[in-house]
């Protein structure tokens, strides 16, 4: 596998040269924090961020995404049949990702793509996507990457690995699309004396990570008895039961099936809109009975899920990267490594 | 604000031993800097926890709907006026509250102070003695500020500081702000033409991910079932197609109509920025030039829009 250099003052440069093999999706600037946008005329990438506002999620797994279309207009051929909504899976490139949220999409891939079910959209775009990760030279202190499966400059979600040294960027290629896509951008090798200084950085920032999740003992622990825990009322006292955890969260997802048409020309579309087991009617059933009516029952099943039915099912660790979104921007303050920890500290 | 943590604990106490109130809501220290997290307190023991400092934004009255205890809550001047109008609107009898009044100098914009010091990590923000200035750190640097550049919005134009109905105050009074210019920025939408004004809303939301931070946050919207919710029939679509989210956000704002104390807690909240006190603003500048009305100052007056007046100047409903 190849290391190659990009001096940082072309890297825009080298970033526009693969517009014709990718679709090259990048932070962008906009207002007061950062997302990730596509890179086209007038874009301006901006690698100077801690964290995206909203996780790379959406880039392969979008907020609302057509399934099917219809027509409900008898006078049409094909009325009343589903058609699968057309799509666009040319290949893609997410350059910038942190190794927090391009590990994600591991976690999230045991749901959308196992033995049992196969989400055709979410694997496509999955397979068709190159994560090309930026690693962390300097973490929130709400990041708790480390303890968390992952860490600042963890490669098991990217195909090319990225370090600021300062002035350029030290690419790793990890993978095969990772190589194609450093054939793609070019650059030169990169010299021994920029790989020592990559490799340095590592390590400094590895040891400068805060304290870290809980999380060792929820393997054991009965889920009957987490579940009836006597502290789930007050840990959710405050909770106002936004969406603002799952969708900020880059590995929860949850989603709703809906119908649409439009009352003029009776076209419809099918849609899946990501969907958020804070909200109530996530779990209204038809006949009324809402099955976790109470917002406790709804905080508990957001942790539950995170820390211990994840464990439970593929025995692979939380359902949780670290990323620290949660922690930062939840409203009133409800902080995931504070429950963890009673979590995993109670005792039936 | 932060000399009042001591005062708050002693009345929480208070109340909690003599058994004048059941639970005691508050906020306790947040995890991360500014933010405080709203806790309830049932034993006299954990009065402690009790913290207040100048990012106590949210708005306690949202913990009042439903609750059959009672309650002492801390109330500042748009808090205390939440509650007024939660008891105008019968969602919490006024016999239930011992409400501890907070005279408020204002919230600090967690946003401006993280744009003040250019998105660099911030693990500490402090209050400093007398409440003029406060200091945030972060690693290699620590900046003091003054508080009064960097309130809230809503706390910058705000002529309700202390609260209008409370049983116990934690502080003398504070002075009011007079001469604040509340709706300049509503003045300048109103003079765009219509185009004009649809792309500013539409710029405004154009980020908003649904996820409802902001009618959570409000203590108004305490629907069973929020109008978007509704699944039969279902009203507003759930992507994020711009009308549909506009017509949120529109919706849940003229719902607001003359019940809005501007707490700022919808603004607060929001994880994606959106300005979205722009919406209900208006509707605050409509009632107070329309009816003379002000949210929540008077228990014995009925809102403008749930009452019918046989003498009512307007011809429309004669």
């Amino acid at each position: 596998m190849s290391t190659k250099i990009f001096p940082k003052d072309k890297w825009v440069e080298v970033l526009e040269g693969l517009k014709d093999s990718y679709k090259v999706v990048v932070p962008v600037k906009e207002g007061d924090y950062f997302n990730f946008r596509p890179l086209e005329n007038g874009t301006r990438p901006n690698f100077d961020f801690q964290n995206t506002r909203l996780s790379a999620k959406s880039a392969i797994y979008p907020q609302s995404e057509r399934m099917f279309e219809y027509s409900l207009d008898s006078g049409d051929s094909d009325a009343f049949q589903m058609k699968e909504a057309e799509k666009d899976y040319s290949p893609q490139a997410i350059v910038g990702i942190r190794p927090c949220d391009a590990y994600a999409f591991q976690l999230v891939r045991r749901n959308f793509d196992n033995p049992d079910y196969q989400d055709p959209w979410w694997v496509k775009k999955f397979e068709t996507t190159t994560f090309v990760g930026l690693g962390c030279n300097d973490p929130c202190a709400t990041c708790f990457c480390s303890s968390a499966g992952c860490g600042p400059f963890d490669r098991k979600g990217l195909d090319v690995l990225l370090h600021d040294i300062g002035d350029a960027y030290v690419a790793k290629g990890l993978t095969e699309k990772g190589e194609e896509f450093l054939q793609k951008a070019g650059g030169k090798d990169a010299g021994k004396e920029d790989i020592k200084k990559a490799e340095a950085l590592t390590r400094d920032v590895v040891k400068k990570m805060g304290p870290g999740i809980s999380a060792d003992k929820l393997k054991d622990k009965k889920a009957t008895d987490l579940y009836e825990a006597p502290f789930w009322e007050e840990v959710a006292f405050a909770c106002i039961n936004c969406g603002t955890c799952t969708y900020l969260c880059p590995t929860c997802w949850c989603f709703d099936i809906q119908d649409e048409v439009q009352r003029l020309d009776q076209k419809g579309d099918r849609l899946r809109n990501w969907d958020s087991c804070m909200f109530p009617l996530f779990t209204l059933h038809a006949s009324g009975h809402n099955p976790r009516s109470k917002k406790h029952e709804r905080v508990r099943q957001r942790f539950m899920h995170k820390l211990k039915y994840y464990i439970d099912k593929y025995d692979q660790g939380i359902q949780c990267v670290g990323c620290g979104r949660c922690v930062q921007f939840c409203p009133v303050n409800i902080d995931i490594r504070q429950v963890a920890e009673k979590m995993n500290s109670y005792e039936g | 604000m932060i000399e009042y943590t001591e005062k708050i604990r002693e009345i929480a106490k208070k109340l909690l031993e003599e058994g004048t109130v059941d639970v005691f809501i508050g906020y306790k220290k947040g995890s991360v800097p500014m933010m405080n997290e709203p806790v309830l307190i049932s034993d006299p023991a954990d009065v402690d926890k009790l913290h207040w400092d100048s990012n106590c934004g949210l708005n306690l009255c949202n913990y009042l709907t439903g609750r059959k205890d009672r309650i002492g809550i801390l109330a500042t001047g748009c808090n205390s006026r939440n509650i007024v109008t939660h008891v105008i609107e019968n969602q919490i009898p006024r016999e239930n509250l011992h409400i501890v009044g907070v005279p408020c100098t204002g919230v600090i914009s967690h946003r401006a102070v993280k744009r003040a010091v250019k998105n660099r990590e911030i693990t500490e923000v402090v209050e400093n003695p007398g409440g003029e200035t406060f200091s945030v750190k972060g690693p290699g640097y620590e900046e003091t500020f003054n508080k009064a550049e960097f309130l809230q919005l809503n706390c910058a134009v705000c002529t309700h500081r202390n609260p209008v109905e409370f049983d116990s105050i934690v502080a003398e009074k504070v002075p009011e702000q007079e001469n604040v210019e509340a709706y300049k920025d509503v003045e300048k939408i109103e003079s765009m033409p219509p185009g004009e004004r649809q792309a500013f809303f539409r710029r405004t939301i154009s980020n908003c991910i649904r996820c409802y931070a902001c009618r959570n946050a409000c203590p108004l919207c305490y629907c069973p079932t929020c109008f978007v919710d509704e699944s039969k029939p279902q009203w507003v679509g759930k992507s994020i197609d711009p009308v549909d989210t506009m017509t949120f956000h529109f919706l849940r704002a003229y719902h607001c109509a003359g019940r809005c104390t501007d707490c700022g807690a919808c603004e607060r909240v929001c994880p994606v920025g959106i300005p979205v006190r722009q919406f209900t603003k208006k509707l605050n500048k409509d009632a107070l030039e329309l009816f003379e009305w002000e949210a929540g100052l008077d228990l014995e007056k009925r809102p403008p829009l749930d009452v019918y007046k046989v003498d009512d100047y307007n011809d429309f409903v004669k």
